[in-house]
């Protein structure tokens, strides 16, 4: 048990500036009022109220699924990345409604998802919402049955 | 007739790339886990077969918990290698590069394989990491974890597999 609990410190310490490098934003600093609920996504959905959705995380996980008619613009955690989500966007009114998603990890935890809020509102976009995966994409929407495309 | 026979053929080739992209099965504890080779990043062959029991570790440079797991799980290979005990690295990062990178940065004593979108859907889809699945000696999976890695668990259902799969 000690020597658990002394490898877990050892391993925080030793590799923290990795993970730092790996966790440029901080998903808790995106305030609650723009997040979105998987629940309250997938009513719009069903109700045929399809605003653009960016998945802005890994590519190898919007190859596997991803949810309909959303569009990969990642990772938001490399600059590439961020300039794709530029690029998915710059043509929209910047009071449209945009949700953007990730839920590559842990939300806490989410290398992606700060980055790319920072970005459209940078970029001025008023209606940002920004789906709130506790887990992640997995769990919290595939696994609650909500629609899902498969493949890339 | 030949003319006939073509036509059928690419009507069929023609609803086969339309066809919806089938939807993996997802796994449970109890089911058989999907067996695999391929070689490891240093180019030595793997084989997900029975007889051991395997921690499947699906993990990428960029997901923090993953990365903090990896001593843990360096450290239960070496507790348990003598009886059989496998980990393999799944990385399922965006390229072999970065995989790379990261273990120059880190030590691993177990083998680490890229993984890719075809592997994660065998696997019922992998759609969020961490992710570990305890195999045993049977072939049937024992658990699935995601999210947070709980390294003291996992030492006891690890231990309860190697008891159960009897002296290795």
């Amino acid at each position: 048990m000690r020597l658990a609990i002394l490898t877990h410190l050892l391993a925080v310490l030793l590799l923290a500036p990795l993970t730092a490098s790996a966790a440029p934003g901080d998903a808790l600093t995106i305030p609650a009022t723009v997040q979105i609920q998987p629940a309250e996504l997938a009513a719009m959905l069903k109700a045929g109220d399809t605003p653009p959705i960016l998945q802005v995380g890994f590519s190898l996980m919007y190859q596997q699924a991803h949810i309909p008619n959303s569009q990969y613009a990642g990772p938001g955690n490399k600059d590439d990345g961020l300039l794709n989500l530029k690029s998915h966007v710059d043509a929209l009114p910047r009071d449209r409604l945009v949700v953007i998603y990730c839920g590559c990890c842990p939300w806490e935890k989410c290398p992606n998802i700060a980055a790319a809020y920072k970005q459209l509102t940078a970029m001025g976009f008023t209606k940002l919402r920004v789906l709130y995966l506790a887990t992640s994409f997995g769990a919290d929407w595939v696994d609650k049955g909500y629609p899902v495309t498969r493949g890339g | 007739m030949s003319r006939v026979c073509v036509a059928a053929l690419a009507l069929l080739l023609a609803l086969a790339a339309n066809a919806p992209a089938k939807s993996p099965v997802k796994l449970r504890p109890g089911d058989l886990a999907p067996q695999f080779s391929r070689s490891d990043l240093q180019g030595r062959p793997f084989d997900l077969r029975r007889g051991k029991v395997v921690l499947i570790d699906f993990w990428a440079s960029w997901c923090a918990p993953c990365i903090l797991a990896i001593p843990h799980l360096s450290q239960l290979q070496e507790k348990y290698r003598a009886r059989g005990f496998q980990v393999v690295g799944l990385s399922m990062a965006d390229s072999a590069d970065t995989t790379r990178e990261t273990m120059q940065k880190i030590r691993f004593n177990y083998p680490v394989l890229l993984g890719d979108a075809k592997l994660g859907n065998l696997y019922g889809g992998v759609l969020g990491l961490p992710l570990q699945i305890l195999v045993g000696a049977d072939g049937k999976i024992l658990a699935i974890r995601s999210g947070e890695f709980p390294p003291n668990a996992l030492d006891k259902e690890i231990a309860a597999a190697l008891k159960k799969a009897g002296p290795g």
